[in-house]
């Protein structure tokens, strides 16, 4: 029987480097997510309002983002954009430029069923009052989309907090990197690893809980 | 009655696919009247309704708001439609009251009605305020202002939906069938909103199966049969003198369900 004594100190000598790397993995998910929502917008209605030509694009930008492992893509990005002599990203950038990309093609497809799913009968009754096309969208459609789609901007804030762990494979110390570091600095194996693990759990469960209850005050359709 | 004509409907027609649902309509209703679509379900009066507010586009013939035709113009003899920003304004001349209510889901009673008036008519948030306030109170919801819709009944959304078009100061209201998705408890109420409205001098063309509310606030009945105007006149004359066998028929089936309507 292996025996393994605990050492916490370890982990609250480190306190601060975690507490860096949490609210890093934090940013990169939010900033990510915001990007990609932003280009998850202009491709849904690119799809669904634009025309046809237009839905090509899309379409391979969102099948190939989506059957791509997303590692892959951090090195593409990564190792692969200097290569082609653009190199003016630094390793956060290239990762959030990454990570946007990529949450920009799983926002395109839920703004696209949330835009199929506002019924026919809103868009008629902004027509009936007057409002001009843009003013439909800005002001009846992309609201009501927002509060149909508040569950999957959730889900997906949180698979993109997790997916920040991937930002270790290029050294940005962010949670996952921490961990390994001290890791291998300390030798304390368990420690770190439950530490950065417990952070994840819990940090995902508060953003959980919190749009939980968003998303029960602006439930646009009961 | 020497009022002028508001609304002028020549040989309007409309297809859906290879089905004729509107085979050329006239039409007239003037300033201050209450003009009621009656006929069996198919026979083309929500269609036409909603050519006149352009939710649908006519493919023939013409309608004309205050002379203007509606939806495009006329450009060496062909017609040209109109620009999209045309079409919206010539939307928000006309009030439109929808069967399911349709109101914003994500807005209240009272944002429900600023919305047109801030955006559309470009009134400033307190005025808008205002006249949505006096607007739900006179359809007796001023203590409903902050609910949001999915709060409020259905005879309390539809009234705020017809608070939302008549706030716009419309020349003319369109009412589709607005009292057919509520709970029977709930029609009296709605009914009285447009009876009040009617009284008020608002023109309005609507679309119903309430007989009797029809016979009492119309100025004329238009009985619509396969796409035609079959019958029109005072209510006292369609219903008490009905032409057609078409029309009895109809008119029978109706006093099954309302009593004796003549």
């Amino acid at each position: 029987m292996i025996q393994y004594y605990f050492d916490w100190s370890v982990i609250w000598r480190n306190a601060d480097r975690f507490a860096y790397a949490l609210g890093l993995g934090l940013s990169l998910a939010v900033i990510s997510l915001f990007i990609g929502s932003v280009i998850g917008i202009a491709c849904a209605m690119a799809r669904v309002y634009g025309a046809r030509w237009l839905s090509w694009p899309v379409w391979l930008y969102v099948e190939f983002i989506r059957n791509t492992p997303l590692l892959l893509l951090v090195f593409f990005v990564y190792f692969g954009l200097p290569e082609l002599d653009i190199s003016y990203l630094d390793k956060t950038q290239s990762f959030i430029l990454t990570l946007s990309l990529y949450a920009g093609a799983y926002m395109t497809e839920v703004f696209r069923a949330g835009l199929a799913s506002i019924p026919k009968s809103y868009t008629e009754a902004a027509k009936a009052i007057g409002l001009r096309p843009w003013q439909r969208q800005r002001y009846v459609v992309l609201p009501v989309m927002f509060r149909i789609t508040l569950p999957a901007f959730s889900n997906n804030l949180i698979s993109l907090f997790k997916d920040t762990s991937l930002a270790a494979a290029i050294a940005i110390p962010e949670l996952t990197f921490v961990a390994r570091q001290i890791n291998a600095n300390t030798f304390r194996v368990m420690e770190s690893w439950l530490a950065a693990s417990a952070l994840y759990l819990v940090t995902c469960y508060v953003i959980a809980s919190a749009l939980r209850r968003l998303e029960r005050r602006y439930a646009a359709i009961r | 009655m020497g009022e002028e004509v508001l609304l002028r409907a020549r040989g309007v027609r409309k297809s859906f696919g290879n089905v004729e649902v509107l085979k050329g309509i006239d039409l007239d209703v003037r300033q201050g009247q209450v003009v009621s679509l009656i006929g069996a379900s198919g026979s083309g009066k929500t269609t036409f309704l909603r050519c006149v507010n352009l939710l649908e586009e006519h493919d023939g013939g013409e309608i004309l708001l205050d002379g203007d035709p509606i939806g495009y113009r006329m450009e060496g003899g062909k017609r040209r439609r109109l620009s999209e920003a045309k079409v919206s304004a010539q939307r928000a001349r006309i009030g439109m009251v929808f069967q399911q209510f349709n109101l914003f889901p994500h807005l209240t009673a009272e944002g429900n009605i600023m919305l047109g008036l801030t955006k559309v008519l470009g009134k400033g948030a307190a005025e808008a305020r205002d006249i949505a306030g006096h607007w739900l109170e006179r359809v007796g919801l001023a203590e409903r202002r902050g609910y949001y819709p999915y709060q409020l009944s259905g005879g309390q959304q539809q009234r705020v939906a017809i608070a939302r078009a008549v706030a716009m100061q419309p020349r003319l209201l369109l009412f589709d069938e607005v009292t057919s998705a509520l709970d029977p408890e709930l029609v009296a109420e709605v009914l009285g909103v447009m009876q009040k409205l009617a009284e008020s001098g608002m023109t309005m063309l609507l679309v119903s199966h309430e007989m009797l509310f029809v016979r009492d606030v119309s100025d004329r009945v238009v009985f619509l049969d396969g796409g035609q105007v079959a019958q029109a006149g005072p209510p006292k004359e369609v219903f008490g003198n009905p032409e057609s066998e078409r029309l009895r028929s109809f008119l029978g089936r109706m006093h099954g369900i309302f009593g004796q309507i003549a």
